[in-house]
């Protein structure tokens, strides 16, 4: 009898609530057939703060620092959808050296957020502590840059409406340069690590196969998207603040499987270097930030704005009637999306490739529940 | 192609749209809302992507907001259902759009808005026992803690 013809009776595993490689709270459901998966519902919801019913009772400016709480591994690109939504409703123009600084910290976030996911995508498939440990050197060197900068290691709360919260302090493009010095190297030795190990491979390739047409039906957004090879970058295609005048390559992948997925964000770490290098070389010397007032209060509209956060595109759509709260803001966050196409990709996979594929997509609970 | 060029053609179609003043969003009526989905995926402007799906609870009625887009066109269009309050109900996009599923669910979640013909529509970020529809204006709980 082939083995393919044999099943068993179904099982039905939790995978959470708690677990350590959900990142975060999340519940899966999986319905097993020996190995195999048949089924698995999501359940999330158990992070909702109601981020959206809060924005309503705030002003613009007192909801920034709720927006370090979405996705609380990428800050820098929080505030910074946030705030740029912010002044598109307001039609406010930010000075040139603000928007250089948003650069430099928005990209080193990107980094900071990259390592994270390489470093427990690793954890996940079974490379204890080594590469994760590796990861989080690094992270903590870019934090320590963060921490300099606006005096927060996790929950930077550094942009504001109109620009920054401080200027650069003195001495800083110094120690960035000493870090992308640093850091260089250490992709390197990432890629010794993972990129061609045999057991990576493995358990990595031609998995969690992920199609360009799939990725666009479900809104997969941010490096998911780009390794189902689609060439889709926000900062590319449709530029904000000065990401027009640096020279970076969209990295994509070709089957959209997990290697694929580790690929792009690798790619995407040597590329962020190379946007901050370009920027702590043409930053103006001039003021940062314009005020906008204290109680800022936009003309009655609606605007929607996204950004590519390290996950993908974080989308705010905020109505403004006119008073100092938002009538309505809506947070689009890209983990949500990426999350929903979780139950397509683990179908018929072996249950222990199901927290790589989980892994792979890099979701963050703290934006999924909001 | 801009948003007023997509409602020219929209409009060509089904002469029951229109365009809002402030937003310039295409406003369509909440029987045609499959239909003119179903035209927005096809061949002629081939927007594949529906990338989100919010509402905004205007006392009245409440605005369903869909934003479409295009990776073949680049290009964005945003879409408005307008339901009155009492009798929320729309066709469900799930046929057309999978990323349809769970954006749906969180607009019945948080605005009680029953999408017809929908696979599982069930409260998603709120527990299922959960009263009441959080993000409408008229929402109170016994643990809201009121301003002072």
């Amino acid at each position: 009898m082939k083995m393919s013809n044999m099943h068993s009776e179904q099982l039905c595993v939790n995978m959470g609530p708690q677990h350590p490689s959900t990142h975060g709270v999340l519940y899966l459901d999986l319905r097993l057939d020996g190995e195999e998966v048949v089924d698995c519902i999501t359940h999330i919801g158990y992070l909702h703060r109601s981020m959206e019913k809060i924005a309503e009772n705030r002003t613009y400016t007192q909801f920034i620092p709720f927006t370090d709480r979405l996705d609380y591994v990428a800050s820098m690109n929080n505030n910074l959808a946030y705030v740029l939504a912010v002044e598109k409703l307001l039609n406010l123009d930010v000075p040139e050296r603000a928007k250089y600084i948003r650069v430099i910290v928005a990209e080193l976030n990107r980094i900071a957020s990259h390592l994270l996911a390489i470093g427990t995508f690793a954890q996940d498939l079974g490379a204890f502590a080594t590469p994760l440990f590796y990861c989080f050197r690094e992270r903590e060197k870019v934090i320590e840059i963060f921490d300099e900068v606006c005096g927060n290691r996790l929950t930077y709360n550094y942009m504001r409406i109109g620009g920054v919260q401080f200027d650069l302090p003195e001495g800083i493009d110094r120690r960035i340069k000493d870090f992308i010095k640093y850091m260089r190297p250490k992709i390197n030795d990432y890629e010794g690590l993972l990129t061609n190990n045999p057991i990576f491979l493995e358990r990595t390739k031609n998995i969690g196969i992920l199609s360009k047409e799939t990725a666009i039906n479900y809104s997969i957004t941010g490096p998911n998207l780009r390794a189902s090879g689609v060439q889709w970058d926000l900062r590319k295609d449709e530029p904000y603040l000065v990401y027009d005048k640096f020279e970076f390559a969209i990295p994509t992948g070709k089957n959209g499987d997990m290697w694929d997925r580790y690929r792009v964000r690798m790619d995407e770490l040597s590329q962020s270097l190379k946007i901050i290098e370009q920027a702590i070389a043409g930053i103006p010397e001039a003021q940062a930030t314009v005020k906008a007032g204290r109680m800022i209060k936009p003309a009655a509209g609606e605007v929607y704005f996204r950004a590519e956060s390290p996950r993908g595109e974080l989308g705010f759509y905020i109505v403004s009637d006119g008073s100092v709260n938002p009538y309505r803001l809506k947070i689009r966050a890209p983990s949500f999306s990426n999350l929903a196409v979780l139950r397509e990709l683990v179908k018929g996979v072996k249950v222990a490739d199901v927290v790589g594929i989980l892994g792979s997509l890099d979701i963050l609970m703290g934006e999924i529940d909001r | 192609m801009r948003q007023s060029k997509v409602f020219e053609l929209i409009k060509l179609k089904f002469p029951q749209v229109s365009e809002e003043d402030l937003t310039k969003a295409v406003i369509v009526p909440q029987e045609l809302l499959p239909a003119v989905a179903n035209y927005l995926k096809g061949q002629d402007l081939s927007f594949d992507n529906l990338h989100c799906i919010t509402a905004v609870d205007r006392l009245e009625r409440i605005e369903l907001v869909y934003i479409f887009y295009s990776f073949k066109n680049r290009q964005q269009a945003i879409v408005k259902v307008y339901l009155p309050i009492d009798a929320a109900e729309v066709e469900s996009l799930t046929k057309f759009y999978r990323s349809a599923d769970w954006f749906e669910r969180e607009v019945y979640d948080l605005f009680g808005v029953k999408f017809l013909n929908h696979p599982n529509l069930a409260r998603i970020l709120n527990p299922q026992d959960w009263k009441g529809y959080p993000l409408r204006k008229n929402y109170t709980n016994p643990n809201l803690i009121r301003k002072p």
